[in-house]
């Protein structure tokens, strides 16, 4: 399952790097964050609790990139 | 300037103040005592860097060390330590006009290609109780009666029940030509409404329609990113490390060589140099400006009726070597037109055809309808009686009592008429009346106007080979071929044989030539989808063609393919000179602050200086005409 997210973050590097933590989160399978367009699609794995996982991306995104938001 | 950017400035603002008034006291006062010369200055240094501090923090404890965040305070926490606080609060001061110009230029630009892109309804008119009321597309369901006044949007695609009106597709398409539609005219959301009320029942909802499909298209564009975009990243990854371990390097192992050779390490000196260095360091401009660059072009393309699915086939469409065409729809203009009337014996071309529209008035095969549309008169089907319609062989009828049999040479053989065989290539349907041999009518498919010079610009711009491929006979395949001046032609072909020409020429180019393949989307799926590129032409309102091509061409004008060539190469241009022109400064700064030339300032202007030229570089893809 794919989804979309709306995402605020500044630096374009910034998002290279919040993509990288969403991509490493349990349950996402492929993750894109497009600076341009403020986007990040996930993909999840076949059986993942979507909200759970989300829940992990954006506490791992905070992680490396404190002030980038995701809007879940 | 979105509210944190307005905070930042402030900060800036303040900080400037606070820094002339403690550069000013410090001189005129000549404060002694250090602890409070060392106080005036990081008011400042706090006011515009706290933030900043706070995340390499932040970073520390959560393991990413190597942020620009902990670079920008290692450099100024060095540069304070040093006693060097002008210096300290300075590149704080200038990294975070950076940051700010950076985020704004950015900013703008997204928003200017977002507007370039704006074909959004953001209501559609319904009428209640005799008043028009604004509502969200989204909360309209199929079946639903819209009303479009002049100056409006269509909101939903769907059917003309009343009124007539110019609708401009421009927005969708890139061409100005106005439509003109009436009731039963199928009208398509994102055209703007330029004269007249329309009452459109729709036929879609609102995220099913064109316009909806064209903005998920074009945003998700950015997601497909490009070689270059994830060259960069993978770059990023490494070069950050690289630099702070060379600073490091620096500080501590030159002094130790110095301590070695002659027993005088000046540590001070390589460690303002290790610390420039670390200035350098972030690779934002890089970073920022590949991929504002390939969505400038992605952005001027669509301005131009070219949607492009990724910024990945824009690499593909600037290394494009052979482009392969389908015929009908592509180079013709699919729609079969009379060509020719020769008539015999009684007849003249007059007649003929109206008696070949007559016979044929009942059918609604495209041959028919063809007849019917290239006769004038009125078609008063009361003279048309024993109607008798052969599949596969044409029609024998009585027009006004006369015997008329019109069809292919088939049924002529069936009828035993003789007939004179045509040097014209097409479709021919032949007419005999009462037996007797009265002529025959050429109908064919034409080829569009500016087929010819699209290939001869192809052609010209460096195109080695345009192939054109289709289902059709040979004859009328060469005749084409010949008129549309293609390379080579492939006729004759099923649907599962194009594909195997198209592996056969991509099995024959060299692995850097790409390969693209023009369609116009109806059958030719399986080819758009194996080619290097797919493009799909005139594919307005056709899902199925928006869903299997990577190029999308919302008109039918062969000529967009060469535009969208050209957009791309001018894109990857761009996207070279930012790339050379970002890496030769930074790592020119990098040796020169090694070796001691270049100063703190200068590395702030490797950092955010190469940043705002790369930006501004990047914004020039958006206008590539």
């Amino acid at each position: 399952m794919k989804k979309n997210y709306k995402v605020e973050v500044d630096c374009p590097n910034c998002a290279l790097k919040m993509e990288e933590a969403a991509k490493k989160t349990a349950g996402v399978k492929e993750a894109t964050l497009a600076f341009m367009t403020q986007k990040m699609k996930v993909e999840f794995e076949d059986n993942a609790d979507v909200d759970a996982v989300m829940q992990e991306v954006v506490k791992n995104c905070k992680k490396t990139v404190s002030d980038g938001e995701i809007y879940l | 300037m979105t509210k944190k950017q307005k905070v930042v400035l402030y900060r800036i603002i303040l900080t400037v103040i606070l820094l002339v008034a403690m550069v000013a006291a410090d001189k005129v006062l000549g404060v002694e005592n250090g602890y409070i010369r060392f106080g005036m200055y990081m008011i400042p240094y706090l006011v515009i860097g706290y933030d900043i501090l706070k995340k390499a923090v932040l970073g520390i404890i959560h393991g990413e060390v190597f942020d620009e965040n902990f670079l920008m305070a290692i450099a100024t926490i060095g540069a304070m330590g040093l006693g060097e606080y002008l210096e300290g609060a300075a590149v704080m001061l200038f990294y975070q006009i950076g940051e700010l110009f950076q985020s704004y230029a950015v900013g703008k630009s997204r928003k200017n290609i977002a507007a370039l892109m704006d074909i959004r309804p953001d209501y559609a008119n319904i009428e209640e109780d005799g008043q028009l009321v604004q509502v969200d597309p989204d909360e309209i369901a199929i079946g639903t009666i819209i009303v479009v006044q002049p100056g409006e949007k269509v909101a939903i695609d769907g059917v003309v029940v009343e009124g007539n009106a110019t609708l401009n597709t421009s927005a969708l398409t890139g061409e100005s030509i106005p439509v003109e539609v009436a009731p039963g005219d199928s009208v398509i959301s994102g055209s703007i409404n330029m004269s007249g009320v329309l009452r459109i029942r729709t036929e879609k909802e609102f995220d099913e329609s064109t316009v909806s499909k064209i903005l998920e298209l074009v945003e998700n564009s950015a997601m497909k990113k490009a070689k270059t975009e994830n060259f960069i990243s993978k770059f990023a990854r490494y070069y950050t490390p690289f630099v702070c371990y060379m600073a490091l390097a620096l500080a501590i192992g030159m002094p130790v060589i110095q301590l070695l050779i002659n027993g005088t390490p000046e540590w001070k000196l390589w460690f303002i140099r290790a610390l420039t260095i670390l200035v350098i360091s972030c690779p934002c401009a890089l970073v920022i400006s590949i991929p504002l660059s390939f969505f400038g072009g992605i952005g001027a393309a669509s301005a131009r009726g070219i949607l492009v699915k990724g910024s990945n086939y824009m690499e593909v469409l600037a290394d494009t070597n052979y482009v392969v065409c389908d015929k009908t729809g592509t180079l013709t203009e699919g729609v079969f037109r009379v060509n020719q009337i020769n008539a015999a014996g009684e007849f003249n071309e007059e007649t003929l055809l109206e008696v070949a529209a007559l016979a044929e008035g009942f059918s609604n095969h495209p041959i028919s309808k063809s007849l019917k549309e290239a006769y004038k008169g009125e078609i008063d089907l009361t003279r048309v009686t024993d109607l008798e319609e052969i599949s596969g062989h044409g029609v024998i009828a009585r027009v006004d009592g006369r015997e008329v049999v019109a069809g292919n040479e088939k049924l002529m053989k069936k009828q035993n008429i003789s007939y004179e065989l045509p040097k014209a290539v097409g479709t021919i349907v032949y007419v005999a009346v009462d037996g007797e041999y009265a002529g025959h009518i050429l109908i064919a498919d034409v080829v569009k106007k500016n087929a010819r010079q699209a290939v001869k610009r192809m052609k010209a711009s460096g195109v080695k080979e345009v192939i054109m491929l289709t289902g059709d006979a040979q004859a009328i395949a060469e005749s084409v071929a010949k008129e549309v001046g293609v390379d080579k032609v492939y006729s004759e072909l099923l649907p599962a044989q194009k594909v195997e020409r198209l592996e056969e020429i991509l099995s024959g180019k060299q692995p850097k030539e790409m390969v693209a393949f023009v369609g116009d989307g109806i059958n030719d799926a399986p080819v758009l989808s194996r080619a290097d590129l797919g493009i799909a032409m005139g594919a307005l309102g056709s899902d199925a063609a928006i869903e299997a091509a990577d190029i999308v061409l919302m008109d039918d004008n062969p000529d967009k393919i060469i535009t969208a060539i050209r957009i791309a190469r001018k894109t990857l241009g761009i996207v070279r000179q930012n790339i050379t022109f970002s890496l030769i400064v930074k790592f020119g700064c990098l040796f020169l602050g090694a070796i001691g030339l270049a100063n703190m300032w200068m590395a702030i202007f490797a950092d955010v200086g190469v940043m705002i030229l790369a930006v501004l570089n990047a914004m020039r893809a958006l206008r590539i005409r």
